[in-house]
C-alpha cells in the first residue's frame, strides 16, 4: 500500500481542534438551553470561538501540501 | 478508502486523482505578462458584477411594499446589521456596515461558485483573493486603531491588557504584539483559504469516485451506487460551508475593529 506520510501528519492535526470544538460546542448548547434570551449573544462568540480553534486543523490542512 | 478500492481492477480500474495543482491552476485565455486572464479572474469579475446587478436592481429603486427581489436583498443587509454590527459593535460600529456588508457579499458570491453547476470552481481557493482581503482588513482595524485612539496608546493597549499582574507582562506582550498584528491576517486568509481548497478536493474526490464506480460492471457499480448520494449530500455541505466562512470572515473583521474601536476592550 502506498502512501503519503503528510496525510497522517494531518490527520494528527486535526485531532486537538476537534476535541476542542466539540467541547466548545457543548459549553455553548448548554449556556443556550440554560438561558435561551442570551442566545443570540452565545452563538455570535460561538462562531468567533469556532473560527480561531478552525485555524489550527486547517494550519496543519495547509502544510500537509506546503511541506 | 473508497479512493483506494476505485483504482484496484475488478472495482473501479480507472480511477486516478488529478495531481493537487492541476485542480486549481488554469491556463490563461489572453497572456500579458503578470496581467493575463484566466478562468479565476472572469470568475471573480462576474462575481462583481453579479453582486453590483443583483443589489442594484433590487434596492435601485426601494418601494414599502418590497418585491421578491428586494426582500432578499433587505434581508442580507437587516442580517449583517442585527447579526454582526450591532452585537459586535455597537452603535459605534455602523460607519463599518458598508465595508462589512461588501466584504460578506463578495466572498459568499465568490464561494457559491465552488456549488455552482458547471462553474464549480471557488475563486477565493486561490491565495490572492483571500491574501488582499485579510491585508485590507488587517489596514483597516490598524488604521482605526491608530486615529481613534492614537498610535501608541494603541499599541501600549494591546501589548499591556489591563488587570494582569505584572511578571505575566514578559510573556504575555509578545504573544499579543505577535498574535494581534501578524497572525490574525495570516490565519484570516489562511481560514478561507483552506476550507475552500478542501471543500474542492473533497467534491472532486466524491464526484470522480462515484464516477470510477458506477462505470465498470459487476461488483463496482454496487458501491458506485451506493457513493451516489454523496455526491448531493457533500453539495450541500459545502454550501453551509460557503455561507458559514463568509459570515465568519465578516465577523472576526467585525471583531478585530470593534477591539480597536474602544479602549476598554
Amino acid at each position: 500500500m502506498e502512501g503519503n506520510l503528510n496525510a497522517i501528519g494531518y490527520g494528527l492535526a486535526a485531532i486537538g481542534p476537534g476535541i476542542g470544538i466539540g467541547i466548545m460546542i457543548g459549553r455553548a448548547v448548554e449556556a443556550m438551553a440554560r438561558q435561551p434570551e442570551a442566545a443570540g449573544m452565545v452563538r455570535t462568540n460561538m462562531f468567533i470561538g469556532i473560527a480561531i480553534i478552525e485555524a489550527l486543523a486547517l494550519l496543519g490542512f495547509v502544510l500537509a501540501f506546503a511541506l | 478508502m473508497t479512493a483506494i478500492l476505485a483504482t484496484e481492477e475488478p472495482w473501479g480500474g480507472n480511477f486516478e486523482l488529478p495531481p493537487v495543482g492541476e485542480l486549481f491552476n488554469y491556463d490563461p485565455f489572453i497572456e500579458a505578462g503578470i496581467f493575463s486572464i484566466n478562468r479565476v479572474v472572469v470568475l471573480t469579475a462576474l462575481a462583481t458584477l453579479l453582486v453590483m446587478v443583483v443589489f442594484g436592481l433590487a434596492l435601485r429603486s426601494p418601494k414599502v411594499v418590497p418585491s421578491r427581489l428586494q426582500s432578499f436583498a433587505e434581508t442580507i443587509v437587516e442580517f449583517i446589521r442585527e447579526q454582526i454590527v450591532l452585537p459586535i459593535m455597537g452603535t459605534d460600529g455602523l460607519p463599518y456596515m458598508p465595508l462589512l456588508l461588501t466584504l460578506f457579499l463578495f466572498i459568499w458570491f465568490n464561494n457559491l461558485f465552488e456549488v455552482t453547476p458547471f462553474v464549480n470552481f471557488p475563486t477565493t481557493s486561490r491565495m490572492a483573493l483571500p491574501g488582499f482581503m485579510a491585508i485590507l482588513s488587517w489596514l483597516v482595524f490598524v488604521i482605526v486603531g491608530f486615529v481613534k485612539q492614537g498610535p501608541l496608546s494603541y499599541i501600549k493597549e494591546v501589548a499591556f491588557p489591563p488587570g494582569v499582574p505584572w511578571p505575566i507582562y514578559f510573556l504575555l506582550t509578545p504573544i499579543e504584539l505577535v498574535s494581534t498584528f501578524i497572525l490574525r491576517p495570516f490565519t484570516l486568509a489562511i481560514r478561507l483559504f483552506a476550507n475552500m481548497v478542501a471543500g474542492h478536493i473533497l467534491l472532486s474526490i466524491v464526484f470522480l469516485a462515484a464516477h470510477a464506480f458506477v462505470f465498470p460492471k459487476f461488483p463496482g457499480i454496487i458501491v458506485g451506487l451506493l457513493l451516489l448520494p454523496l455526491g448531493p449530500l457533500a453539495v450541500g455541505f459545502e454550501f453551509f460551508i460557503a455561507s458559514l466562512q463568509a459570515y465568519i470572515f465578516a465577523i472576526l473583521t467585525a471583531v478585530y475593529i470593534a477591539g480597536a474601536l474602544n479602549p476598554e476592550h
